[in-house]
């Protein structure tokens, strides 16, 4: 890609401006417009709020909904939220990351376990799991153990498929190898396979992460309590869409923080393969 | 060939006796687990008085056409922001702002904007399932060879002939692939969004069981759900089988 704008760039470049600085004023430009866009996004918003076009309750002003938020995290609300829809998202999602891979990993190993859990996970992973929601909430009420549960029942099925895909995919020449050069069977899985699975371990949990965040959502907008999603369920009985507006601000800056932790994790835990080399 | 989809399907055959089992022997209560053979009785019943059926295509009718608009659109702005910087420079902060954002909180803006019927779900599943197709879209026309793309230069085809002929085919595997991610999403909202308000509906049957205590039918519906999702997503990957069979 870089190549290719370089050529583009190249060959539209006037005569006698040095290469470097052209390529850095290329950079600078779109880089400019990039984060413009943003800005003329939020101005265009409270832009259209103030005119009048739309009624406050359909698109109450940008600057209307930052108060909200700033009101919130005075009295300590947006904390507490923020603090619960996190807790459930990440203890549901590290609950199907171990087991998912635990699942995954015994999945290719063993071959009764295989012959069990291959149709389940086939027929599972595509059904919409949310459904179950209310026969979770028959069987554990509406507190925490049932959203936790929810979040684990939904995530878990992406985290087994790219384990047992990765752990397919590790090249037999290493594994010959290791054994060859003497490692037993735990010396195999904890130095061969799981580094050589990771990549693809890793792209899985990068689907079930967002997921996880989708799913506390929901459950907290349908079982109620405390949270991101019970405080937009809230606002919006009232007919307070600035709370409601305030919550999505809310959630896509926490879903995004997560969104990009995860691949700065993914950067650092596969620092050694070649993909950290390719250029981004 | 025959005898090993069988075996393959044994343990669910077991799930599904061990369920029936444990209700009748009183190993949990009949409330929390209705019998199978109960649920396929209410099923039935559902589907004879046609009440899984008009709230079942009201369901797929709003995940049709928020899907149809979300493919379409999607499309369209993956390949141009492949296509032309300009776009790319305008949308992709949005994008990349927006993709991550869990997609269940425009539910209850959407229903702010367009109240309690058709056009709350349909908005939903649009915005919420865009994304996913632009971006496979997106990934797949800037992957596409510049080798085609400078021969079809050379020969002479303009840019619509050109987005056409060669950017849209080698867009096609990624873009497939968004779709079905998409489709998945569509269930997800579709079922959570019509659970939280709706007046028909797989989601709202679901709800309107659960809330007068009418478990086997409640059972059936998600089953019905859980199954339809499923169904949907195998289907897909057949069309996508037949619809890549050139790259063979």
């Amino acid at each position: 890609m870089a190549g290719i704008n370089q050529i583009a760039s190249g060959g539209a470049l006037p005569d006698g401006i040095p290469e470097k600085i052209a390529r850095a004023a290329y950079h600078v430009f779109w880089g400019a417009a990039r984060v413009s866009s943003i800005a003329v996004l939020l101005i265009a918003w409270e832009w259209l709020a103030r005119s009048g076009t739309f009624t406050p309750f359909q698109l109450p002003a940008f600057s209307r909904v930052l108060d909200r938020i700033w009101s919130d995290a005075l009295s300590g609300d947006l904390a507490l939220n923020t603090g619960l829809t996190l807790y459930r998202a990440m203890a549901g999602f590290l609950i199907a990351m171990v087991g998912g891979i635990v699942l995954g990993m015994a999945m290719s190993r063993l071959r009764l376990a295989r012959w069990f859990f291959d149709p389940i996970i086939s027929i599972g992973f595509p059904m919409p799991k949310i459904a179950f929601l209310p026969v979770v909430m028959l069987w554990l009420g509406v507190y925490d153990t049932s959203k936790i549960t929810m979040i684990v029942f939904d995530v878990i099925f992406p985290v087994v498929a790219a384990t047992v895909i990765a752990i397919q995919g590790v090249e037999r020449e290493l594994l010959w190898s290791a054994r060859n050069m003497g490692a037993n069977e735990r010396e195999i899985l904890w130095q061969i396979v799981l580094p050589a699975a990771l990549p693809q371990i890793m792209t899985g949990l990068q689907v079930a992460l967002p997921l996880s965040m989708i799913v506390a959502v929901v459950t907290e907008m349908l079982m109620g309590g405390y949270g991101l999603g019970g405080a937009m369920m809230t606002a919006s009985r009232f007919a307070n869409s600035t709370g409601v507006f305030a919550g999505i601000v809310e959630i896509a800056v926490i879903g995004y923080a997560l969104v990009k932790a995860m691949a700065l994790i993914r950067r650092r835990l596969l620092i050694w393969h070649q993909e950290a080399n390719a250029p981004a | 060939m025959k005898q090993q989809i069988v075996t393959r399907y044994v343990p669910l055959l077991l799930l599904a006796i061990a369920w029936e089992l444990a209700s009748r022997l009183d190993l949990v209560s009949s409330t929390a687990l209705p019998p199978l053979t109960d649920v396929i009785r209410a099923w039935i019943d559902l589907i004879k008085d046609g009440e899984l059926i008009t709230n079942g295509l009201a369901s797929l009718y709003r995940a049709a056409a928020g899907l149809t608009l979300a493919i379409v659109l999607g499309a369209a702005l993956g390949i141009f922001m492949a296509w032309w910087k300009p776009v790319n420079a305008l949308f992709a902060p949005i994008v990349e702002i927006f993709y991550p954002l869990p997609k269940s909180a425009l539910i209850p803006v959407t229903v702010i904007w367009l109240g309690f019927g058709d056009g709350s779900k349909i908005l939903l599943i649009f915005l919420g399932c865009m994304l996913p197709v632009t971006l496979g879209a997106y990934n797949g026309a800037r992957g596409s060879e510049q080798a085609l793309v400078w021969s079809a230069r050379s020969m002479g085809a303009n840019q619509l002939r050109m987005m056409w002929d060669v950017v849209l085919p080698s867009a096609l595997p990624e873009l497939l692939n968004g779709i079905r991610t998409a489709l998945a999403l569509s269930f997800i909202l579709l079922v959570s969004s019509e659970l939280i308000v709706a007046q028909k509906g797989f989601g709202y049957l679901i709800g309107f069981l659960g809330a007068n205590g009418n478990y086997d039918a409640m059972y059936a519906v998600v089953v019905t759900v859980a199954f339809l999702g499923f169904a949907a997503d195998r289907g897909y990957l057949l069309i996508t089988k037949r619809a890549l069979a050139w790259r063979e």
